[in-house]
């Protein structure tokens, strides 16, 4: 009543007037209220620096923002047992800063922006320790501005888009490969190969995500620059559900490599079912991301798996000890086999790893001197590499691989020349 | 080009029939019992996934699945109209079922996610990836025998309101449903029967739609904005309706894909809706007096 009756005095003050109704003197309890919510929630991270130290028994609470249900969820529960690996090993190994450390897991349905909310929620209400970040460059957009807002560094595994650091926040560390740069390495393979071998028409169909869009005109232009002449090269919105039309359209160009721009498993599947049905072969055919997915891609195309290729900076034949660390350890926890594992799984483990170096380099939970640290130039490992941030947060260290399933198995096929490479199945067998 | 074109005209029918029976219990429902259900998405997904138990635990064909799909989906339909619909108040009957469908949808999301978790599936059948050379064009049997289940069980559907007694109830419940009370007709159990049905050919739909698309639990959702938009246009309650719409949308949707851009398919269509509702609020085949009970 005190505190109501300052605000009421204080605003009357300020404005002159006295306020007339319980309503306008609700709205303005609520302001004030809401004010005093958020300038608590804007000291949270560095109050709770100096309260977790060893031997405190006290817990760092980690919160996060995915996808468990919506478009996104097959990659959101990937990443979540990414994250949730990550603590166990972390808690197994004495926890950070002597502390244990738990996730604070909020679903965000696929929404950008619900995920903005989930945020807001983690930091100013539940006034998490870290915040790791969401899935998908779509989401962390919203996320890493909220996460500006109260001064938290955004590291995050799956959000290396253009228009993530267009933002130019910087708060945003993204642990994974540069998404422009993706299909670099496959382009340059199919440019280089001799003129007999050299694929003569390409098609470059792509969803209108910010994810897929960036990828297709960086392998075009050096594609064409190899006198491969492009035959087909369209945009079809994100929410398209009959992709028949699309696919059909390819198929009629014969194109020899068709580069895919998707994002989940179902638009590449539909894409392999009608190219099968309509008899069309392409020599290659790889999708910016789907065939990364494991066994979900496994068991939604069965046989017609073989061949498809997919850039990426991490598969479960990595060849890093973190790395063969992590596998084991996921096969433990969530059995099946290795080649079954869900890239994202790698890329929330390393988010964890990257948050992990720079709280035990810096002794601390504030949130300036851990993106400090970060900018610093400092280069990390993780279970996808090296890690080394640029003004703007993105991974320059991160090395672009290209893997193809091969006997129902992703293995690695570029770089050439890479020891840990395979020789491509160039061209593909034809689908089944 | 020319191929093109008849090409996305072909690929546009043999779709919009499996469009057509899934939509068709969305609008049957709505004809009847004034229900825009929002749940019919998540229907459709549940056939798929049954017929996946069926077919990969059963080693039962996929359209062999049907023969226990369609009946079981039957079950669900009356239960959820027996729990929820029944209690709705007929004044605000078609707002509140909005809500009340929405939440059900969730219930069955969240019952699939629990069994079968949110990781994508398909159906796999040998005819599913094949097709037959007709013509000059690759025609997938899997459209095909999907457009042929439709037709058979959309005239099935149709013969059913208009060759039988029950049809003749449902008509006059549709019609006027004090006056039907007056003449002796249960509306109360037409109604439970409708919705059953309504669900229960959503069974095909559910099983076409999982063998020529990879699908999840959440993937309901994508299909329900599609499928209202197919009753709307056809007209909310005309079975008919809903097939014409269904192969018209399609084929024009495939049509702009191939001449312009895939971007511009669903606006183009939109566009027309707009034009085509803004000269007939009704829909294409539907009833100013079907709406206004």
């Amino acid at each position: 009543m005190i505190l109501k009756s300052v605000v009421e005095k204080g605003v009357g003050k300020l404005t002159g007037m006295r306020t007339k109704t319980n309503g306008a003197r609700g709205l303005l309890l609520a302001m004030v209220v809401a004010a005093a919510l958020v300038a608590g929630a804007w000291t949270s991270g560095s109050r709770a620096a100096t309260t977790c130290i060893k031997g405190s028994g006290k817990t760092i609470t980690i919160g996060a923002s995915l996808s468990l249900s919506g478009d996104f969820s097959a990659d959101g529960q990937a990443f979540k047992r990414g994250y949730q690996l990550w603590v166990n090993n972390v808690n197994a190994h004495g926890g950070l800063l002597g502390c244990k450390v738990a996730l604070d897991i909020v679903s965000d349905a696929s929404s950008p922006a619900q995920v903005a909310t989930n945020y807001q929620k983690l930091i100013s209400s539940d006034h998490v320790d870290l915040v790791f970040g969401p899935f998908s460059s779509l989401l962390t957009v919203p996320s890493a501005k909220i996460a500006n807002r109260f001064g938290y560094a955004m590291i995050e595994g799956a959000g290396g888009a253009p228009a993530v650091f267009a933002t130019g926040l910087h708060n945003i560390f993204d642990v994974s490969l540069i998404i422009k740069n993706q299909l670099i390495t496959s382009a340059k393979f199919f440019a280089g190969l001799p003129k007999s071998l050299r694929p003569k028409t390409a098609a470059y169909p792509t969803s209108n995500d910010p994810f897929t869009e960036p990828q297709l005109p960086v392998a075009r232009a050096i594609m064409e620059k190899a006198g491969i002449k492009t035959v087909y090269a369209n945009v079809f919105p994100a929410e398209t559900t009959d992709y028949t039309p699309i696919a059909s359209a390819v198929a009629t160009t014969n194109a020899d490599v068709v580069m895919l721009g998707s994002v989940d498993v179902p638009t590449v599947s539909a894409f392999i079912q009608a190219f099968a049905q309509q008899h069309y072969n392409p020599k290659a055919f790889i999708a910016t991301a789907g065939p990364d997915q494991g066994a979900d891609f496994l068991k939604a195309v069965g046989s017609n798996a073989e061949g498809v290729m997919v850039p990426n900076g991490w598969y479960y034949g990595y060849a890093n000890a973190q790395s063969r660390a992590m596998v084991k350890a996921y096969v433990k926890q969530f059995g099946g086999r290795p080649a079954d594992i869900n890239a994202d799984v790698a890329e929330g483990y390393a988010v964890g790893q990257v948050a992990q170096a720079a709280v035990n380099a810096t002794h601390s939970l504030d949130q300036k001197k851990i993106i400090s640290y970060l900018h610093s130039g400092i280069t990390l490992q993780s279970v996808q590499g090296a890690v080394k941030f640029d003004s703007l947060g993105e991974n320059v260290a991160a090395k672009a691989f290209t893997f193809q399933w091969q006997n129902s198995k992703p293995v690695q096929i570029l770089p050439p020349g890479d020891p840990n490479s395979r020789k491509p199945e160039f061209p593909k067998r034809a689908w089944k | 080009m020319g191929s093109a074109y008849a090409k996305a005209v072909v690929d546009g029918i043999l779709t919009g029939g499996v469009y057509a029976l899934m939509a068709a219990g969305l609008t049957l429902i709505f004809g009847v019992m004034d229900i825009i259900n929002i749940a019919q998405g998540i229907m459709v997904i549940l056939g798929a996934y049954l017929s996946y138990s069926l077919s990969v635990h059963f080693g039962m064909d996929l359209f062999a699945t049907l023969i226990i799909t369609i009946p079981a989906l039957f079950v669900v339909g009356v239960a959820v109209e027996w729990f929820f619909m029944r209690r709705l108040a007929d004044r605000d009957r078609t707002a509140m079922s909005i809500l009340v469908t929405y939440a059900v949808a969730i219930l069955i999301e969240g019952g699939i996610t629990q069994v079968y978790g949110v990781s994508y599936l398909q159906l796999h059948a040998s005819y599913v990836d094949t097709s037959v050379h007709i013509f000059g064009f690759y025609l997938p049997y899997i459209y095909l025998y999907g457009f042929a289940l439709a037709i058979v069980l959309l005239g099935a559907l149709y013969a059913v309101l208009y060759l039988t007694r029950f049809g003749q109830s449902l008509r006059a419940a549709l019609q006027d449903r004090r006056a039907a009370e007056l003449i002796g007709i249960d509306v109360d159990r037409v109604r439970t029967i409708t919705f059953g049905i309504g669900i229960a050919v959503t069974a095909a739909g559910g099983m076409v739609f999982g063998a020529t698309n990879s699908f999840n639990p959440n993937s309901g959702y994508d299909l329900i904005s599609r499928l209202l938009t197919i009753v709307i246009l056809g007209g909310l309650g005309s079975i008919g309706g809903a097939l014409v719409a269904a192969l018209f949308m399609l084929v024009l949707e495939d049509v702009v894909a191939v001449a312009w851009s895939p971007v511009w398919s669903t606006l183009v269509f939109f566009a027309v809706l707009v034009v085509v509702l803004t000269v007939r609020p009704e829909g294409l085949f539907g009833r100013a007096a079907t709406r206004a009970q």
